[in-house]
């Protein structure tokens, strides 16, 4: 793996799903090929990359839902391979394009996995409303799923998983093809679960949000992990600083002042009284004292978070050029 | 390496939710109403039959299922054409119908395996066509008891008893040709189409083409047909060629089984006749030894069926 740091954070404590040189094979073709990773109990671990690199897989391998060529994976202690019940028993799975009974209500369609799962009839009725009320959808509850949006939909997948309790949600594109309002409300359901303790594993492309709610990542590509870890890291290592500050300002010396600042690798002046500074962490506090202390007028400070879209972006483009391991 | 657990985990959930979905559906009830019409119209035929020349008959009630009046024809008949019609209804969207709605990788992540799923489709399925004929059973014999008036004998309830569970298994083999079928073709309509096409092959091409592929393996010995008679040869080749139409398996079964009189499915030679009571009906046991070997390759058919289905079901991506 191109990654140590991250590899030494993985291995942290308590994995709940464990990698090693997990290979899916169509044929010739690796379609996941030789990967490691860990997971941590309570994690968000977001697993990002174009579509046909793997993730989906990669998924199913941890499910049992799909032969795994060579290598293992552990999840829960347990070999999906060989125990797949157990396994599926803590683990809640919520496929891309989550498909429900049409012609059942989503009380009928919760109930009937709930039986699939064998939970005891007394408690069925009460975690069936209790999930329902979570995600929003119990004043839905005995409409036909058929009149469902696609965000209800989504939320309902989320409510099985809520009520099976699972210890690991694994979410596939759980946000695609969703409006920003219902995005952001299913959003915000993923994070009263890691607040639950739930570990939480997520496909996706849309690169903002797996920011927003992601601890660490790994980014696919050709069924290879070729960048994991937390969103920071990743931006040092790629985009060799973490940080770019916008600093608007008005005052003698500010670009001299603002280049001594510790951490701060490169000040470049883009107005007479605006700059722009490239630092290894976030420098904002040190910028405005720099500022004030040099009798300046300080406008506006901004920072643009390290972005995973640039990370992506940059990582893609250095790797077109055959610059990968040393693009930081 | 065994995987632990029962094969068999959430296999009543399964067979449950299937169950009630077939039995509230719009085409199941489409299917039960194009049976029903067809088989009292033959019936109402057959009691009118009947009804002109009473009876010496010890079997009238058996009768009432075999008797066919033109343009009609028999009651056992027409199931013979319509019960796979009803079977491939229920089977032909079975696993596909899963895929294109999106419901097989969520289904298949709850803690079961394939096996419950494939399983208990089908004998949902074969029990929602169970039912059917159970009550359409049922049907005839009221009706046999109201317009006939001749209370049918022990002997008679339990032929036409076989005659049901023969059909149940007739319906299997096509059911599991149709869920076999859903599993290899994604489209729901493509299964549907493949199966209706197999279909009306065996049932409508299959008698017309055997005869022909017969006379092309053995031909008819010249001296034969001097005689004005068939050669065996050729006429055990088309029996043997019509045989693996499953139609033609149930409705030999049921000409054993419902006819007391049938001694033989085959041809016969003369001397092999000698000392029999032309016309005298054989007793039930008989009867059902002669039913035996189609009633066998009816079940091996579903059997074998299913098998192929359940590999290639386990095979299968799961993804959409």
């Amino acid at each position: 793996m191109s990654d140590q740091s991250s590899h030494s954070r993985g291995t942290a404590p308590d994995p709940v799903i464990a990698a090693r040189g997990l290979t899916r094979r169509y044929g010739a073709t690796a379609v996941v090929d030789a990967i490691d990773f860990d997971i941590a109990r309570g994690e968000v671990f977001g697993l990002l990359g174009p579509n046909g690199a793997g993730k989906t897989t990669t998924i199913l391998m941890m499910l049992g839902l799909t032969e795994i060529s060579s290598g293992e994976v552990n999840v829960l202690g347990f070999n999906p391979a060989r125990e797949p019940l157990k396994v599926k028993r803590r683990v809640g799975y919520l496929p891309d394009a989550v498909g429900f009974y049409d012609q059942l209500t989503a009380t009928e369609n919760l109930a009937y996995t709930a039986k699939l799962m064998g939970l005891a009839r007394a408690e069925r009725a009460r975690l069936i409303e209790a999930a329902l009320s979570r995600v929003g959808l119990a004043d839905v509850a005995s409409k036909r799923v058929a009149t469902f949006s696609r965000g209800m939909r989504q939320r309902l997948g989320l409510a099985e998983i809520i009520m099976k309790r699972a210890e690991i949600a694994i979410l596939d594109e759980p946000t695609s093809g969703l409006d920003p309002q219902a995005t952001l409300e299913f959003l915000g359901l993923i994070e009263e679960l890691k607040a639950e303790g739930v570990t939480v594993l997520l496909s996706s492309h849309m690169l903002d949000q797996v920011q927003r709610i992601c601890d660490r990542v790994a980014l696919f590509k050709a069924g290879r992990i070729v960048l994991m870890g937390a969103v920071p890291e990743l931006a040092v290592k790629v985009l060799g600083a973490g940080f770019v500050v916008e600093v608007e300002a008005e005052g003698p010396g500010i670009a001299r002042r603002l280049a001594m600042i510790p951490g701060v690798t490169q000040v470049e002046t883009l107005a007479a009284d605006r700059f722009r500074m490239t630092a290894e962490r976030d420098v904002r506090p040190d910028a405005a004292r720099a500022v004030v202390a040099g009798d300046g007028a300080l406008r506006r400070l901004s920072v643009d978070e390290p972005s995973l879209e640039a990370i992506y972006a940059r990582y893609f483009q250095t790797e077109a050029t055959g610059d990968v391991r040393h693009a930081a | 390496m065994r995987r632990e657990g029962s094969p068999f985990q959430g296999l009543s959930t399964v067979f449950v939710k299937e169950l009630a979905d077939h039995i509230s559906s719009i085409r199941m009830l489409m299917l039960e109403f194009l049976v029903v019409v067809t088989a009292m119209a033959a019936l109402y035929e057959a009691i009118s039959t009947l009804r002109q020349n009473t009876a010496e008959d010890p079997f009238l009630l058996l009768r009432l299922f075999t008797i066919d009046r033109a343009p009609l024809p028999s009651f056992v008949a027409i199931l013979g054409f319509l019960i796979p019609l009803m079977a491939i209804g229920l089977g032909f969207d079975a696993v596909n119908g899963e895929h294109n709605r999106r419901t097989l990788s969520r289904i298949l992540a709850q803690p079961i395996y394939r096996d419950a799923l494939l399983m208990g489709k089908f004998l949902a399925a074969l029990a929602t066509i169970g039912i059917s004929l159970a009550a359409l059973w049922l049907l005839v014999i009221g009706l046999g008891l109201i317009f006939l008036g001749v209370p049918p004998g022990g002997e008679e309830i339990a032929r036409s008893l076989v005659f049901l569970i023969v059909a149940i298994f007739y319906a299997g083999v096509w059911l599991s040709l149709a869920m076999l079928l859903s599993i290899v073709f994604r489209s729901a309509a493509t299964a549907a189409l493949v199966s209706l096409g197999i279909w009306l092959f065996l049932t409508v091409l299959w008698p017309m083409l055997a005869p022909a592929v017969a006379q092309a393996i053995a031909p008819a010995d010249p001296r034969y047909a001097l005689l004005g008679l068939n050669d065996p040869a050729t006429a055990v080749w088309t029996q043997e060629l019509l045989r693996l139409s499953p139609n033609d398996l149930f409705g030999e079964a049921m000409l054993a089984v419902l006819s007391p009189t049938t001694r033989t499915l085959g041809p016969v030679f003369l001397d092999q006749l000698r000392g029999a009571v032309m016309g005298a009906p054989l007793p039930f046991g008989e009867s059902i030894m002669i039913a035996w070997p189609q009633t066998v390759g009816l079940v091996a058919g579903t059997i074998i069926l299913f098998a192929f289905s359940y590999v290639l079901f386990q095979r299968q991506e799961v993804r959409a």
